[in-house]
């Protein structure tokens, strides 16, 4: 590694973050997707019939025990084999998506179990209704309750997004075998490069939520253990 | 459409199997004790130690910090660059296991830092000295502790393992994807190594449950990468 | 015609039968005083009233509507009936106001300027205006119990079941909470007050109701529970818990 190498990668620096605004626009929809069936399967969990439970931890088993390459794969190459094609960045959006849920899942579970049963009666006791009553009293504080764990999915999943370069989304990774396949001597540097981005991208992320959490902290309201 | 497949194809995606295994395996001892060094020098690296906890510090935040997948690159794609060149297979196993040293240390260290401050206190009355309490008294106890983190990161290593086909690593994932590429049967060859991961997934979890039992101390309770 | 007709209810858990047939009626402005030893189905009585806790048998009006009805609309009775628990039950996530603004706001559908105004005045009712924008936690034991009464007051409702509100109290604190519950009574609120206080019993109830192993053994006017009970055990009990809680005589 040279010095020279160095110089002919800060020119293709932008070329790495054009890259890098993929991972997070992948990361913002996997996010969002994983929140929005997480919270779902969460609420099925602690409140649906018992067939439904079941569902919904054998969905959780088989999102978090399979490995995300070959969900990335099942996502992508499946649905081509029924005729239906579909872009890699929508496969890996719905892929590392899903398996998010089944991890966000559990944060939110764990939240909503926290929240002391007295609440819902006494909301039902006010004439509230059962989806009031989650609306209102429950999602409120469970929310707030998952941001720690939340925390440590959002620095896993953003990391998780580089393996969308095995399905060929144009990321990060794959920007920087580009450049590095036309010029060998360029890997190591390029790939640090990287690592530091998401380092960084690490750091600033957890800061972040980190602020909301203290932003929306109440008394008496904190992540038990 | 219908879904076909070749009982020949079983054989190989063993031998892949065999790889994806012994990856994890060494991976995973290299890192407990690579984990537990770091963790060691981040509990108790004072005074004129504590440059090297400062280093065990800075490693961690690093390795934690930045994908494993950039750190394979790294390894078997950027070393070359100066004179460090390995096969897949220690490529992959290379990156895994600093990696998940890293990961390693921290459940260590949180599990160190759960031992109750009075036990050190008492080792040190009954005249040990600081390393020899830290032998027989702490770290007896942090390794009960530590196994359900470290069953998790045991199991999260095994499929994230499924990396290394990446750098040409000839793994479960590896052969899955050379078989369907070749008989264009992609979604039957990843159902079927899906299955193959729940089932070791599974058959580990439930070893790694048993192992908990049989090991348990009572009165000595016990937390793992959160995804 | 009462307020409130019970008739015969049964709950049972398990092999347990916690209720074994209890009827009583309340009639508007009344204020009924349930005492009894611990586990002989008070608080059950008062959760099967509104449906908190499904009774097995039995059946329970509110005025005209039948609340155990098929097809009674439950949310609407019971924004009718205020229920106060015995641990307050306060939101956690919610300021004092809040707490007793979401009922109006979300159950009665009041625009948040009536809400906010409706909130208000109920927590100055119970002394607490000064505190609206504390969270629960940065309240005692006895602030936090006038908030959930405020909270059930904002309803507007028919009635006020209380269950045990002062138990989980510190004795210091069990003064302001008797204090907004007698001025309720006093100002005509019709209320079920489930209680070890006999003090309260004595001063503030029209009829005490004394209950054991489910069902009710004796009630009558304090006059006549506390001076010539006509069960011996009524006796007994209001002997053992004076004793115990310090108080009438």
């Amino acid at each position: 590694m040279t010095l020279e190498a160095w110089s002919q990668l800060w020119p293709k620096v932008p070329v790495l973050l054009q890259g890098l605004v993929v991972n997070l626009e992948l990361l913002a929809g996997l996010l969002s997707l994983g929140l929005v069936i997480g919270v779902a399967v969460a609420l099925v969990e602690v409140y649906a019939p018992r067939p439904f439970r079941a569902l919904a931890l054998a969905y959780e088993w088989f999102f978090r025990g399979v490995p995300e390459l070959v969900l990335l794969f099942l996502f992508y190459f499946g649905p081509s084999q029924f005729g239906v094609d579909i872009s890699a960045f929508l496969a890996a959006v719905l892929a590392l998506g899903f398996r998010s849920s089944a991890y966000q899942s559990q944060i939110f579970r764990g939240a909503i179990q926290a929240i002391s049963p007295g609440q819902s009666l006494a909301a039902r006791s006010l004439g509230m209704s059962r989806l009031g009553v989650i609306r209102h009293v429950i999602l409120p504080q469970a929310l707030r309750l998952s941001l720690a764990g939340w925390s440590n999915e959002f620095s896993s999943v953003l990391k998780d997004t580089t393996l969308a370069y095995g399905i060929g989304v144009v990321e990060v990774m794959r920007q920087a075998r580009y450049l590095t396949a036309r010029n060998f001597p360029l890997a190591l540097p390029a790939f640090i490069v990287v690592a530091l981005m998401f380092l960084i991208l690490t750091y600033a992320g957890n800061w972040g939520i980190g602020l909301l959490e203290r932003r929306l902290r109440v008394p008496g309201l904190e992540a038990r253990g | 459409m219908n879904l076909v497949f070749d009982w020949a194809w079983l054989p190989q995606l063993g031998r892949g199997l065999v790889l994806t295994v012994e990856l994890t395996a060494a991976c995973m001892a290299l890192g407990a004790l690579g984990g537990l060094v770091l963790a060691l020098l981040r509990v108790y690296a004072r005074g004129w130690l504590s440059p090297l906890y400062a280093l065990a510090s800075a490693y961690v935040h690093l390795f934690r910090g930045t994908p494993l997948l950039v750190q394979l690159m790294i390894v078997h794609f950027g070393l070359p660059n100066v004179g460090i060149v390995f096969t897949p297979f220690v490529s992959g196993l290379v990156a895994m296991a600093l990696n998940t040293a890293a990961y390693q240390a921290e459940y260590f260290r949180g599990a160190i830092q759960s031992v109750k401050a009075g036990q050190m206190m008492a080792a040190r009355s009954v005249g040990l000295t600081r390393l020899q309490a830290i032998r027989h008294v702490i770290i007896p106890q942090a390794l009960r502790l530590v196994i359900p983190p470290w069953s998790n990161e045991l199991i999260y290593m095994l499929k994230y393992s499924s990396i290394v086909y990446m750098v040409g690593a000839a793994d479960l994932m590896g052969v899955g994807r050379t078989i369907a590429a070749k008989n264009f049967r992609f979604l039957e060859l990843f159902l079927v190594v899906a299955a193959i991961y729940l089932a070791v997934v599974l058959l580990l979890t439930l070893t790694m449950r048993w192992v908990e039992k049989r090991l348990r101390v009572p009165g000595l309770g016990t937390s793992g990468r959160g995804a | 015609m009462p307020l409130l007709r019970v008739e015969d209810l049964h709950k049972r858990y398990g092999t347990e039968e916690v209720l074994r047939g209890v009827s009583l009626t309340v009639v508007k402005g009344e204020t009924k005083v349930v005492i009894g030893p611990s586990g002989t189905g008070k608080s059950t009585l008062l959760r099967c009233i509104n449906r908190l806790t499904e009774p097995d048998r039995g059946r329970v009006w509110l005025g005209d509507t039948e609340v155990t009805g098929k097809g009674t609309n439950l949310n609407r009775i019971r924004s009718q009936i205020g229920f106060v628990f015995q641990d307050f039950n306060l939101f956690t996530h919610l300021t004092a106001l809040d707490n007793v603004r979401l009922g109006p706001l979300r159950v009665k559908g009041l625009g948040k300027k009536e809400a906010t105004e409706r909130a208000m005045a109920e927590l100055a009712r119970v002394g607490l205006a000064d505190k609206a924008g504390a969270y629960p936690a940065e309240l005692s034991g006895g602030q936090q119990q006038r908030v959930s009464i405020a909270r059930a007051l904002a309803m507007d409702p028919q009635l006020i079941l209380f269950d045990e509100p002062t138990s989980a109290l510190d004795p210091e604190l069990i003064g302001e909470v008797l204090g907004v519950m007698v001025k309720l009574a006093e100002e005509g609120m019709t209320m079920i007050v489930v209680t070890h206080e006999m003090g309260f019993a004595r001063s503030v109830a029209d009829e005490i109701v004394f209950m054991e192993r489910g069902v009710i053994v004796e009630q009558g006017s304090p006059e006549k529970m506390f001076r010539s009970p006509e069960v011996a055990r009524t006796g007994d009990f209001l002997r053992k818990i004076s004793e115990l809680y310090g108080d009438a005589a």
